[in-house]
């Protein structure tokens, strides 16, 4: 399958903040042959419940079955599905340039302004700069900035959030504890 | 004041609270202070030494799926972990409840490349539905419970705890055992909504030409009576997977025979021609469906499985029933219209003919010369025979587990143990001493090769200390077997390290003080099976069958599941 046949999926996992979830997460894309595009992770605003996000390039009949495979790991609470039309999302990207070359740039401020990035912090020898948005956004910065000769670039995984007005995850976690009490009852 | 006890003690103590009475498991340096403990307990809780950790997994899978309760084995760290790793693959393959606890290096020495030190979660994360390792001995109750909780509900599965020797000697206030029950981010069984059984039942109703196939799932939650019920209610044909068989009786009219590979030819040969399939249980296995383009393109299927996962992962379903399947069988049975359906019953008849005069009859050694050598099939349902209703079939892998499954006859539940899903040559000899262990009033028979009877060997010590009375059939045609049929149909007859050079047989199972004897001909079989049944301590036939015996009806791997062979040169037609 060639690219162009492939789309760009985000899924977005909630997981118990245990040890050894990434481990699981990577192994069943592993297993196919799939790479993560990018992955970010952290805790979320749910107490002991760990966000993963990572994207890779698939088609929707083998997404489907690597979300359900995720859905079945112990730790694993939700796992869902997006492309880029389901969700509001952000990476960052960093961009470290000689101070000097800046300095010579009669249009830095232009280009600073254009795509809406700022600067982090000036030194005498680096300026680091910073940029969020989409992927291409960060591309065309780095398009531009490359002619200052880049010395370092980091981009962040994605940031997810879904447009959806229904808060999946919170009504899960309602209905398990609803689960749990009845368990308890027995 | 609290009483104080060791970690090791902690473990011994919940392994008894959650029911466990055996055990599997060979000592080691970093397991050793749990079988020190262990000393003090052996009126509650058995342990059986097995000769190499693998025999102790799989004799564990053997207790585990004749009984339904968890296989419990104890190994210690490093190549005793790796060790049984094929069996965790396996386990995880053929959904079979295991709880397998590895020692592991100190706490401090984790990361260090220590002596006997592997990263057991990382490498068993993929094959075990949950892995985890205790470096505090306060952990362990809490652990134990949440793995027998997670590997005997919903879709059942291999567990592995890995416990530092630390946790083991450090001590704990000793607190009631409390059993787990709820897990947030686990729901094992799912409340199946009456929408989604009126949609099946519809399905099923609109049929003329129902099928059900019933699979493991059948068994593991206990749904045969239901099984049976709705079948008879409307008359539809039921056809198992090879995990699937004794779900319903051999000798039950509706009963049409095994789906797959190796299978019968009608259920195979119908699938294609069936508008409505009730799959019960099983997960459409390569084996089973072929090419799956080519697979029951005609019907609509009905898909009940406890395993959200496993619905339109390899086929499609027009409708599925996620839940257990005894509920779900019995929440359908009253919505199921009664029903007859003689013409397509009689369909399978017409292929169960031809079966038999193609492929059964000789497979069956019937009109063969009394001094020749065995068939394969012949010796299976002569045991099956002899040995009785009770039996429990144990198989090891290859032609021998074909042919076995083939032609034993099934009475009761439970009575097939077998890799199916993994395909583990060895598992045979071990899983059968777990079998007998765990139904010891059962006669248990264990076919194997004379390849894969070599493969786990050293478990004849285990029985030889046990004195566990398993029969042991070794079908010895001096190849490879299952592989040599392979190079016969499709790689020119060229067997690439398929002959193999063996010993006397006999005469090393005699070395562990177990009754052997060769059978080289046909009227000496029977003789010979009767001493194996009768005697009753275990016994070993090495019997004598011919390399160019093969297993058929067989469809080639890729064809379409009604491309089927009825021996090198014929393909099944039903024009008569």
């Amino acid at each position: 399958m060639t690219m162009e046949e492939k789309t760009l999926f985000t899924v977005a996992v909630f997981a118990e903040n245990h040890v050894g979830l990434m481990n699981q997460l990577s192994i069943i894309l592993t297993r196919r042959c799939i790479n993560m595009e990018s992955i970010s992770a952290s805790r979320c605003s749910i107490p002991d419940v760990s966000k993963v996000t990572f994207t890779c390039y698939s088609d929707r009949l083998t997404m489907d079955k690597i979300v359900k495979q995720i859905e079945k790991r112990i730790d694993v609470l939700r796992a869902f599905l997006y492309t880029d039309d389901d969700i509001v999302y952000q990476e960052v990207a960093l961009y470290k340039v000689p101070t000097a070359r800046l300095l010579d740039e009669q249009h830095l401020e232009e280009i600073i302004r254009s795509h809406g990035a700022r600067i982090l912090e000036i030194t005498r020898d680096n300026t680091i700069i910073e940029k969020t948005g989409h992927s291409d956004e960060t591309e065309a910065l780095f398009e531009e900035l490359k002619r200052y000769d880049i010395r370092q670039f980091v981009r962040s995984g994605r940031v997810a959030i879904t447009k959806s007005p229904i808060e999946h995850v919170d009504r899960f976690l309602v209905e398990q504890e609803q689960r749990r009490l009845r368990v308890n009852e027995i | 004041m609290e009483k104080k006890i060791s970690g090791a003690e902690a473990l011994i103590k919940s392994l008894i609270a959650e029911g466990v009475d055996r055990v599997f498991g060979y000592p080691g340096g970093a397991i050793i202070p749990v079988y020190d403990k262990l000393y003090d307990y052996t009126d509650s809780l058995t342990h059986v030494l097995v000769r190499h950790e693998q025999g102790a997994i799989h004799a564990a899978q053997g207790y585990a799926r004749v009984s339904g309760r968890p296989g419990v084995v104890i190994v210690t760290s490093g190549p005793a972990a790796t060790n049984v790793m094929t069996g965790l693959s396996d386990a995880m393959m053929d959904s079979t409840p295991l709880v397998v606890i590895t020692g592991q290096v100190y706490a401090s020495l984790l990361g260090s490349d220590a002596f006997q030190e592997t990263d057991v979660v990382g490498i068993t994360q993929p094959i075990t539905k949950w892995a985890i390792q205790v470096r505090r001995a306060e952990d362990i109750p809490a652990v134990v419970a949440r793995a027998f909780h997670i590997a005997s509900t919903g879709r059942p599965g291999p567990v592995v705890i890995d416990i530092a020797k630390n946790a083991q000697t450090d001590m704990l206030d000793e607190q009631a055992y409390r059993k787990c029950s709820y897990i947030r981010s686990y729901m094992p069984m799912p409340e199946i909504p009456d929408a989604d059984l009126r949609r099946a039942a519809d399905i099923i109703n609109a049929a003329e030409r129902p099928m059900i196939i019933s699979g493991h799932g059948v068994m593991i939650s206990g749904a045969e009576r239901a099984l049976q019920e709705l079948a008879e209610k409307a008359d539809i044909p039921v056809a198992t997977t090879l995990l699937g068989l004794s779900t319903i009786p051999t000798a039950h009219r509706l009963n049409k025979g095994m789906v797959g590979m190796h299978g019968n030819v009608g259920p195979n040969w119908n699938t294609n021609r069936a508008d409505v399939i009730v799959a019960v249980g099983m997960r459409f296995d390569d084996r089973v469906t072929g090419d799956v383009e080519r697979y029951a393109t005609g019907a609509r299927i009905v898909h009940i499985d406890i395993d959200a996962s496993e619905f339109n992962k390899n086929i499609p379903a027009a409708a599925t029933v996620h839940g257990d399947a005894r509920h779900a069988l019995e929440g359908l049975i009253p919505m199921i219209t009664s029903k007859t359906h003689d013409e397509w019953l009689a369909s399978f008849d017409r292929c169960d003919r031809v079966e038999y005069d193609m492929v059964e009859r000789a497979a069956l050694g019937v009109g063969a010369p009394a001094q020749g050598a065995m068939c394969m099939g012949e010796v299976a349902r002569k045991v099956s025979e002899v040995a009785g209703p009770d039996a429990v079939l144990v198989t090891d892998v290859g032609q021998n587990q074909l042919l076995s499954a083939r032609y034993f006859n099934y009475c009761k539940p439970r009575s097939i143990i077998t890799s199916g899903g993994l395909g583990t040559m060895g598992f045979g000899l071990p899983a059968a001493i777990g079998a007998k262990m765990a139904a010891p009033e059962r006669p248990v028979c264990i076919f194997c090769g004379d390849g894969g009877f070599q493969m786990t060997i050293q478990e004849l010590g285990t029985i030889m200390q046990y004195g566990t009375a398993v029969k042991i059939i070794v079908l010895n045609n001096d190849y490879l077997g299952n592989v040599r049929q392979w190079q016969a149909m499709f790689y020119d007859n060229r067997f690439s390290q398929t002959p193999m050079v063996n010993p006397d047989f006999v005469a090393i199972v005699r070395a562990y003080g177990i009754k052997a004897e060769n059978v080289e001909r046909r009227e000496d079989l029977e003789p010979a099976i009767r001493r194996m049944m009768e005697h009753p301590g275990a016994y070993m036939l090495n019997v004598r069958v011919d390399e160019r015996d093969m297993v058929f009806p067989m469809t080639p791997g890729g064809e379409a599941v009604d491309y089927i062979l009825l021996d090198e040169d014929t393909v099944f037609s039903d024009e008569e």
